[in-house]
């Protein structure tokens, strides 16, 4: 069975006054039906623009795209934007970080999803109001029919993503791609939410691409996660693969460097030195090589010249792009986690007593 | 909701007795303060030459012995409920709205005022209709055609007509379009009864040389605020639901963009119903512009006393409608 | 609400959890209350009610450690924050620093406190000024309160930045020339200017990317080790908290709930709302490890929405979304007690607890 959606060498740039921003460089992924992508970055690694690629939202503006976006077999790119126009929103949804701004205010909940249902199917109003009721109670939200006529000012935070979320699955999508889509809630909404994409999508039968910057996150819903950096993939594979055995530098410098519940405390985080680089000015060679600490053992520079291809290592699926050899990833990462002793340290904070403060 | 609209409204009526208490201050406190008797005031209502006499019977008529606040009762009852004159010797009764009798004429103001009134409201509300269709139009055109020609040069032929003044505007246009060529010859006041072809033809030049100060300025306002809304995120959200893109430019940032737009349609209306000034006299229309001119140029008080208060409460009664709607367009702001 | 006599507490409440002696705290609140009055009238606007925005908390935070305090929207977090540095003033309550009651006071009595308290800001790209240069913003406390400092203004400017860890040479930079971690030293360096003795700072890095993240905690840490300062860090992130606090606070609809050295809390969790919040934290191990099936089953799952500030329900406010909640959840109100020395709780059925009373559903497991 063909995938359902796939990405093949997909650059997307902008012109602007400072420069040719190339915002992705060479993005290319596969997704099934029903399964989970996650894809991991901070800001200026590409995420977001690639979401917005994907569903055709630079038409109209600056960007440059070339490669292939392929949806069931349909290539994006290259298709009408009336095509696309088609397709979005119908076979290919996105819900947004922050569903205050995202909704029209002027316009009562009910009619917003009315209104996305009827541009795709010819249906009679009364049709659409009973089907967006059936949304906001699908998507947990009390008293569906009374709550269809109020304004998006009138609902909390996490109520206001749901009705997102109701307004992206009206159509019944076969693709979902959520932008950041608990960033801005509270955590205990997060949760809500997060249980809420994944119940939906076992649901709908859609699969999900869900953009975020943070691991727990993505941890939480994805089945495979990419890991971008700059515009590029720096790790790719199956979510086990990417925590149990990460591949890559700044996949060991972004979990080295977060604060985790689960682990004992650290004493001391180990930030990744500098700042994401400028996409106008990308770094040659390989983007991430000023920040990254293994330089020295790739021989003759090749960091700093040299771009390096996405290659799997040992297990299938799991690709990485660097220059270290396989069996130095390994290596390093085994130094690296060995510091870490998941579960086992909880005996002594079972003590009671608060770790000591070492001199830094 | 309903509670914001009394709120409104009484904030509206207060508005509007303040209004008649400063005005009626100007023209009968001040120059008392300043020194003038009552006989000095009466004098100014009886006209060129007085009598003595006469100017006693006028301010026994008027009532200018009586305490102030005795004269501004008067006054207010008088456009409230009409008044009657006595000077002793006859009475003579101005119905409501009493306005006082002109210095000129002896007439009652109100009925010119109200003989004027068409005059403007046609000048006013023909090119409000045109600035208001033609401006945001071009303002929207240029917003979503950013930096293109057309924007460049529809902002900048916005700047000149924002910058040119309407008698300047409006005798060029005299000159071209109804001298030079005989495009609308003769241009006067018809009223709309007597001949409605007659009524719109004449009416175009005014009408253009208005809407043009106007619809400059509203084409600038309209695109900046379609700029901003266009950038906004939940037209990001429409876009994303499949709406076709002039969906998305008209029903969600249009809509956006005109509250402000329409909320100064209306003060501006509201000014613009109180006298065209410029316009009137440039075209020499009898509106309540030219009256007010023609009141100030002959110190009439009672006429610009009646003038201030028609233009007063047109401007207050825009404000409240105004403020209504906007609560009705932006739920938001109900809430 | 006590005024200018301190009468001591009772020993069970309203004092703070501290591992010192309450005459080392640099920080002591006492009822602090914050109402936002609402009205309503057609005409004549009068009081309907209030936003009980802050409701009498009691904190102290000793000298040269980190109180963190957390919770989420509507908790009244933030406007604690705003109260301890004055940027707003209280409704009732006390707010002791360093033995100075600053409580009610006028702008120009608090000005000289300003140099003991000062406040890091969430936003590196909104709590800049971006019409002044680097060194004008960092050297503005120091004008502003007309500080003779040896060496002259522009030399003390450029050791902060250098304290930061930025380049001193940036002095007449702009702060759109630098990025968001940066912009955030340069907050903490103008922060730094008038050498205080108490910051107050409002999630200093949830609005920065992940991995500049560690490096500001890193800097806040040294900071405080090298200049004695002590620390509210007020967040929402409970790892980010866990990682820099000695001392932890859990607020709800304006109470604190949970108060208790950071160790306890995170190991032990006694109030349901902690134990709800930390199981939802979504931890970076994925769907198929041992770790991580083990975390989605021990979540807790709370189901609506914060109620309102404006109407927070009765007696225990957390007890409409509470598991356990019983009767009396729902007509007496949990006084903040000490259950274990250290370890403060407001609950009739606190978690982890060995004295559970009968009837109430079993101690739902450990976090890991």
């Amino acid at each position: 069975m063909a995938p359902l959606l796939e990405v093949s060498d997909l650059r997307i740039q902008f012109q602007t006054d400072d420069g040719l921003v190339r915002a992705v460089d060479g993005l290319s992924f596969t997704l099934e039906r029903g399964r989970t992508l996650g894809i991991v970055g901070e800001s200026g690694s590409g995420k977001s623009v690639t979401s917005m690629g994907i569903m055709g939202l630079h038409q109209g503006t600056k960007a440059r795209i070339t490669g292939y976006i392929r949806l069931d077999g349909e290539d994006l790119v290259s298709a009408s934007p009336a095509r696309v126009r088609e397709l979005r929103g119908s076979k290919m949804s996105m819900i947004f970080q922050d569903p205050l701004s995202s909704l029209h205010p002027y316009y009562t909940v009910g009619a917003q999803i009315m209104e996305a249902y009827r541009v795709h199917n010819k249906v009679s109003k009364q049709a659409a109001r009973n089907h967006a009721v059936d949304l906001l109670g699908r998507v947990g939200i009390p008293t569906p029919e009374s709550r269809l006529d109020d304004y998006p000012h009138q609902f909390s935070g996490g109520m206001r993503q749901r009705v997102m979320i109701a307004m992206a699955l009206s159509c019944d999508p076969e693709l979902l791609i959520a932008d950041e889509p608990t960033t801005a809630l509270d955590v205990t909404v997060q949760a809500q939410i997060l249980d809420l994409i994944s119940t939906l999508q076992s649901e709908f039968g859609s699969a999900v691409i869900i953009i975020t910057h943070d691991l727990g996150v993505v941890a939480e819903l994805s089945d495979d996660i990419l890991v971008m950096y700059a515009g590029r993939i720096a790790e790719y594979g199956a979510a086990a693969d990417i925590f149990g055995r990460p591949d890559h530098p700044y996949t060991w410098g972004l979990l080295a460097s977060m604060p985790r519940l689960d682990r004992a405390r650290e004493t001391r985080l180990v930030p990744i030195p500098g700042t994401p680089p400028s996409l106008i000015r990308v770094p040659p060679g390989c983007p991430f090589h000023p920040r990254c600490r293994y330089t020295e053992l790739v021989g003759g520079h090749r960091c700093q010249t040299d771009v390096p291809p996405l290659r799997e290592a040992v297990t299938p699926g799991h690709a990485a792009a660097c220059h270290l050899t396989a069996d130095q990833r390994a290596r390093q990462w085994a130094d690296l986690s060995a510091d870490k002793l998941p579960g086992e340290v909880q005996a002594d904070e079972a003590a009671g007593e608060p770790e000591a403060r070492e001199p830094v | 909701m309903i509670y914001f609209i009394i709120r409104r409204l009484i904030l509206t009526v207060f508005l509007l007795l303040l209004v008649s208490m400063i005005t009626f201050a100007i023209f009968f406190l001040v120059p008392r303060l300043a020194g003038q008797t009552a006989y000095q005031l009466a004098a100014q209502y009886v006209g060129r030459n007085p009598i003595p006499s006469e100017i006693k019977a006028v301010e026994i008529k008027l009532g200018l012995n009586a305490p102030l606040y005795l004269q501004y009762g008067r006054y207010i009852k008088g456009i409230v409920a009409g008044i009657h004159y006595n000077n002793g010797t006859d009475i003579s009764y101005c119905p409501f709205p009493c306005f006082g009798y002109s210095f000129r004429n002896q007439q009652p103001v109100w009925p010119q005022l109200i003989s004027d009134a068409p005059v403007t409201l046609s000048i006013a509300i023909g090119a409000s209709v045109l600035w208001l269709i033609g401006g945001v139009s071009i303002g929207v055109l240029s917003a979503l055609r950013r930096g293109s020609i057309f924007d460049r040069f529809s902002m900048g032929v916005a700047l000149a007509g924002v910058s040119l003044p309407v008698f300047f505007t409006g005798l060029i246009a005299l000159e071209l379009f109804s001298y030079k060529w005989p495009i609308f010859p003769n241009v006067h006041y018809v009223g709309i009864t007597t001949n409605p072809l007659l009524w719109a033809r004449n009416l175009v030049l005014p009408w253009i040389t208005l809407a043009f100060l106007y619809a400059a300025l509203y084409a600038r306002l309209t695109r900046a605020g379609m700029l901003e809304t266009m950038g906004e995120d939940y037209i990001r959200t429409a876009r994303a639901k499949g709406l076709p893109e002039r969906t998305v430019v008209l029903k969600h940032g249009l809509r956006a963009a005109l509250t402000p737009i329409v909320t100064i349609f209306g003060l501006d209306l509201g000014l613009l119903l109180g006298g065209a000034i410029l316009t009137e006299t440039t075209y020499s229309f009898p509106g309540l512009g030219q009256f007010t001119i023609l009141a100030i140029q002959n110190q009439d008080l009672p006429e610009i006393m009646g003038v201030v208060m028609i233009a007063s409460f047109f401007i207050v009664v825009a404000n409240m409608i105004v403020d209504i709607l906007y609560a009705v367009v932006d739920p938001r702001v109900r809430f | 609400m006590t005024e200018q006599t301190q009468t001591p507490p009772a020993p069970e409440t309203g004092r703070a959890a501290g591992t010192e002696s309450d005459g080392d705290a640099l920080l002591q609140v006492t009822d602090l209350v914050r109402h936002f009055p609402v009205t309503r009238g057609v005409v004549f606007r009068h009081k309907v009610g209030a936003v009980r925005a802050v409701d009498g908390i009691n904190l102290s935070v000793a000298r040269g450690r980190t109180l963190g305090l957390v919770g989420e929207s509507g908790c009244g977090k933030t406007t604690t924050g705003r109260l301890l540095t004055r940027l707003d003033e209280p409704t009732s309550g006390q707010i002791v620093i360093d033995g100075h009651d600053v409580t009610h006071l006028r702008a120009g009595q608090m000005r000289p406190m300003r140099r003991e308290i000062q406040m890091i800001f969430q936003d590196p790209y909104s709590s800049l000024n971006p019409r002044h240069t680097v060194g004008a913003i960092v050297g503005a406390p120091l004008r502003l309160q007309k500080v003779n400092v040896a060496g002259g203004v522009k030399r003390n400017v450029q050791e902060l930045l250098e304290l930061v860890g930025l380049n001193p040479e940036h002095y007449n930079r702009y702060p759109h020339e630098f990025s968001g971690g940066q912009r955030q030293r340069i907050g903490i360096a103008r922060t730094l200017a008038l050498r205080p003795k108490l910051i107050v700072a409002d999630e200093p890095v949830s609005a920065l990317d992940v991995s500049i993240q560690a490096q500001v905690i890193n800097l806040l840490e040294d900071l405080q080790d090298e200049l004695g300062l002590t620390y509210v860090v007020i967040a929402h992130d409970l790892s980010v908290v866990r990682h820099i606090s000695d001392q932890v606070a859990v607020m709800y609809l304006g109470k604190i709930v949970e108060i208790a050295d950071r160790d306890k809390l995170y190991f032990k969790p006694r109030h349901p709302y902690t134990v709800a919040l930390l199981s939802a934290v979504p931890v970076p191990e994925p769907l198929s490890s041992p770790t991580g099936q083990r975390e989605r089953r021990q979540r807790i799952r709370l189901e609506g929405d914060v109620p309102s500030p404006l109407l927070p329900p009765p007696a225990c406010r957390f007890h409409t979304r509470c598991w356990k909640a019983q009767a009396i959840c729902r007509t007496e109100e949990p006084p903040l007690r000490e259950l274990i020395p250290g370890h403060q709780v407001a609950c009739h059925f606190p978690e982890n607890t060995p004295q559970v009373p009968e009837g109430s559903p079993e101690s739902t497991p450990q976090p890991a």
